[in-house]
């Protein structure tokens, strides 16, 4: 099983709309996502990182081609069955962080398990999902904000929130869209590393934009975007 | 893999609307329109119902529950064998029932030498029966008439709990008849006077003025002397007006009253006349060449039932002196005729059967009977006040359909603010279905929450409805409950739970209705386009 990528997009191309214009941004991609790795895709901006992520996460369908999860064909899945995707098998965060302002740390955290289960089941096993949101909060270090806002929280503290919502449902890839681009390097690295330790102790696989290059030369496994299509593959064994 | 529950079972959407309720202030506009909507809708149908009701009330009290008119002007002979053919028909339904004589009439009043003229409905009644088909004798102003109402005047004692109200009875007619004996004498003596200084000789015919001045009311003019078959012309000289009465007769309040306010703005009844008083009328005798009889009667008490219409309209006598007056009586058989027959069925009884069953017995083809429910009669005024009812209430829940459109704009806003999160949400797995439902419980959740304060201040308002009439009259010191308008003291209200219920669940209706756009559009957001915003 191990062998088999985890995400898999095959001949994929999309274009957007602009006034009457077709601009196309993905022109003929294959990428294979192999299982329990950091994988990172660098590239200028326009490059189609962003838009290949969105599909990866089924928060846009292609125009051309299939993407594959474990197998599995998701981008032309019914909608009820994407979301479940989105909400149980892969963690999404963001460069903007995109907590919900209205909600205290740990609820932001605890907000997918609410999204995934009925009120009934959420009510029924709602101190268990307290207490996982709880070792979550504590797995990023953030365990004594939990009650705040995230107005109230640092940007890197607000990441590694998102972080910690991400993880809540035991997803196994985390697409991460340019998670460090609005941190200070310090802070960047911070986040990099805890991605990295939950790489390695848990082993999840990590799906990463960044336009650091020495964040990139991080990963396990490079992607250069350019020009809408995948440049050059380059696997990094990491010893 | 389990699917994804179905949309609107998830916990988020409830946590989020709570939140966005707590958090956009905007949303509190909403509430309040929706709130006094409700609240203007839940006091006026209380008032409303409560003046309905009021008036069913009176109007129920007031008419018997079955009148069975003749439109012959001589009535129906023998009214007990009419009576024991309805009881037969009706069987044990029947709990009253009372026969009395209508007839048109014109009221003369004379007050401080001028004449007041009016319309009335004379009835004569027999006061032995006549309560036990409608309410009378309670809307007399003696204590003693309201029990038991004998058509002579009493000592004194009228309307004990009413201030200002005048000198009336016995006490009020002696003082007065002395008083006029002097001024006639009086104007006797300076009449002689006068005539002897002008060397005249004392008149022998006293000019018909100076005689009827101390007869009380006249009104020899206006008809011509054939016309009017004066029953009293040959009494005058024996009349003694300070020891004797002519028939008796109670006018309704309004036929001899009028209502304003004073410089300090209370409310005065001003008397034309009153117990105690003496006035003519005029009404058709029953001949089938009819003639105009005039009467004197005096009157003996005063009926106010609250009812404008009946208290400007009636005056009620003695049911054997009014057709004797009218020639109803068969002189060879003495079997009186009478034109009303009114009938008090047991409670519950089927008013509209029971008319259905006499017309069946008296067809209005061979007949010339009129037989109505209560309801028949009043059925005009009935549904006026309904349409009315109904018209307020669709105004007013345009009123709420505005506020609906209020929360229709402030949702669009909401929605566009809350771009991003909707994304968050989707791309954390939420379906668009969750996403419209969190804006549909919003709406709701608003709905309920401005629907539920609403109630809640409409319901004290009704209750207190008239405490706070009485501090806005203070502060504006403008009458917001006129009672020379309405002749109740206060303003009667009915809350109805069932009405409550309706408009409450009606605005929750048009809140949540009102976030189906706004909720629609959240749920069609592009996840992708919405991520973007930055």
């Amino acid at each position: 099983m191990n062998d088999q990528p985890v995400l898999r997009a095959t001949g994929i191309y999309k274009s957007y709309q602009k006034d009457s214009l077709e601009v196309p941004v993905l022109r003929g991609v294959d990428l294979d996502v192999p299982y329990g790795k950091i994988t990172a895709m660098v590239g200028r901006s326009g490059s189609g990182k962003s838009t290949l992520m969105h599909l990866l996460a089924t928060l846009d369908r292609p125009d051309q081609g299939e993407i594959y999860f474990r197998g599995k064909r998701i981008d032309n899945a019914s909608r009820a069955e994407r979301d479940a995707y989105r909400n149980r098998d892969i963690g999404v965060i963001f460069q903007f962080y995109h907590l919900l302002p209205e909600l205290s740390a740990v609820e932001n955290v605890l907000a997918p398990m609410m999204i995934g289960q009925s009120t009934w089941q959420y009510f029924r096993n709602r101190k268990q999902a307290r207490l996982r949101a709880e070792a979550m909060l504590d797995r990023v270090g953030l365990l004594h904000r939990g009650a705040h806002k995230p107005s109230e929280l640092s940007g890197g503290e607000m990441q590694r929130t998102a972080i910690a919502r991400s993880l809540m449902t035991q997803p196994s890839v985390l697409l991460a869209d340019e998670p460090t681009g609005n941190l200070d390097t310090e802070t960047g690295a911070d986040i990099l590393r805890l991605l990295r330790g939950l790489n390695r102790d848990d082993g999840l696989t990590v799906v990463m934009i960044t336009h650091d290059d020495s964040i990139a030369a991080g990963a396990d496994n490079l992607l250069r975007m350019k020009n809408g299509r995948i440049q050059d593959e380059r696997i990094l064994q990491v010893a | 893999m389990d699917p994804i529950p179905a949309e609107g079972t998830a916990m988020y959407r409830w946590l989020l609307c709570f939140r966005y309720l707590r958090t956009r202030y905007i949303a509190l506009a909403s509430i309040i329109s929706v709130m006094l909507g409700v609240a203007t809708l839940i006091v006026v149908n209380s008032v409303m119902a409560g003046f309905a009701a009021e008036m069913h009330d009176r109007l129920h009290g007031l008419a018997s529950d079955i009148l069975i008119e003749c439109h012959a002007s001589g009535g129906m002979p023998d009214p007990d064998g009419h009576l024991k053919e309805i009881r037969a028909i009706l069987g044990d339904k029947v709990e009253g029932a009372s026969v009395s004589v209508h007839v048109p009439a014109m009221l003369g009043i004379e007050f401080n030498g001028q004449l007041i003229t009016r319309h009335v409905n004379l009835v004569g009644i027999d006061p032995e029966t006549y309560d036990t088909v409608s309410q009378f004798g309670r809307f007399l102003l003696h204590p003693q008439n309201q029990s038991m109402v004998d058509f002579n005047l009493r000592d004194g004692g009228y309307a004990p709990d009413r201030e200002n109200f005048p000198d009336a009875g016995w006490a009020y007619r002696r003082q007065r008849a002395s008083y006029e004996k002097l001024l006639a004498e009086e104007r006797d003596r300076i009449d002689a006077a006068v005539r002897k200084a002008r060397g005249e000789q004392p008149a022998t015919a006293s000019d018909p003025s100076d005689d009827a001045a101390a007869q009380g009311p006249s009104m020899s003019y206006g008809f011509s002397p054939a016309m009017i078959e004066s029953n009293d012309a040959g009494q005058a000289k024996m009349f003694d007006a300070s020891v004797d009465q002519f028939p008796g007769i109670v006018l309704g309040i309004a036929t001899c009253s009028s209502r304003m306010r004073d410089s300090d703005g209370d409310v005065r009844d001003h008397f034309y006349c009153r117990p105690g008083d003496d006035v003519r009328m005029m009404f058709p005798n029953a001949s089938d060449n009819a003639k105009v009889v005039n009467q004197k009667f005096t009157v003996i008490d005063l009926y106010e039932s609250g009812m404008s219409e009946y208290d400007s309209t009636f005056a009620f006598v003695r049911l054997d002196q009014l057709q004797e007056f009218r020639g109803m009586i068969n002189p060879e058989s003495g079997i009186r005729s009478v034109t009303t027959v009114q009938l008090k069925l047991v409670p519950g009884a089927n008013l509209n059967e029971a008319r259905d069953d006499l017309r069946r017995r008296f067809p209005p083809d061979v007949y010339a009977f009129n037989i109505q429910t209560w309801r028949d009669m009043q059925g005009p005024l009935l549904a006026a006040v309904r349409l009315e009812t109904t018209i307020l209430n669709i105004l007013l829940f345009l009123i709420i359909a505005v506020a609906g459109f209020g929360i229709l704009a402030t949702f669009f806003m909401i929605v566009v603010e809350k771009t991003r999160d909707i994304g968050t949400l989707k791309a954390l797995g939420a379906s668009g279905g969750g996403v419209m439902s969190i804006f549909l419980s919003y709406g709701l959740l608003l709905g309920i929450v401005g629907s539920g304060v609403g109630m809640v201040g409409g319901l004290l308002f009704v209750k207190y409805i008239n405490s706070i009439a009485a501090v806005i009259e203070k502060i504006t010191g403008q009458e917001v409950f006129d009672p020379t308008v309405y002749y109740f003291n206060s303003i009667p209200t009915i809350v109805d739970p069932i009405t409550i219920a309706w408009v409450v669940a009606g605005s929750i209706l048009i809140a949540t209705t009102a976030s189906v756009l706004p909720a629609l559009r959240a749920a069609r957001m592009n996840p992708v386009r919405s991520l973007r915003f930055e």
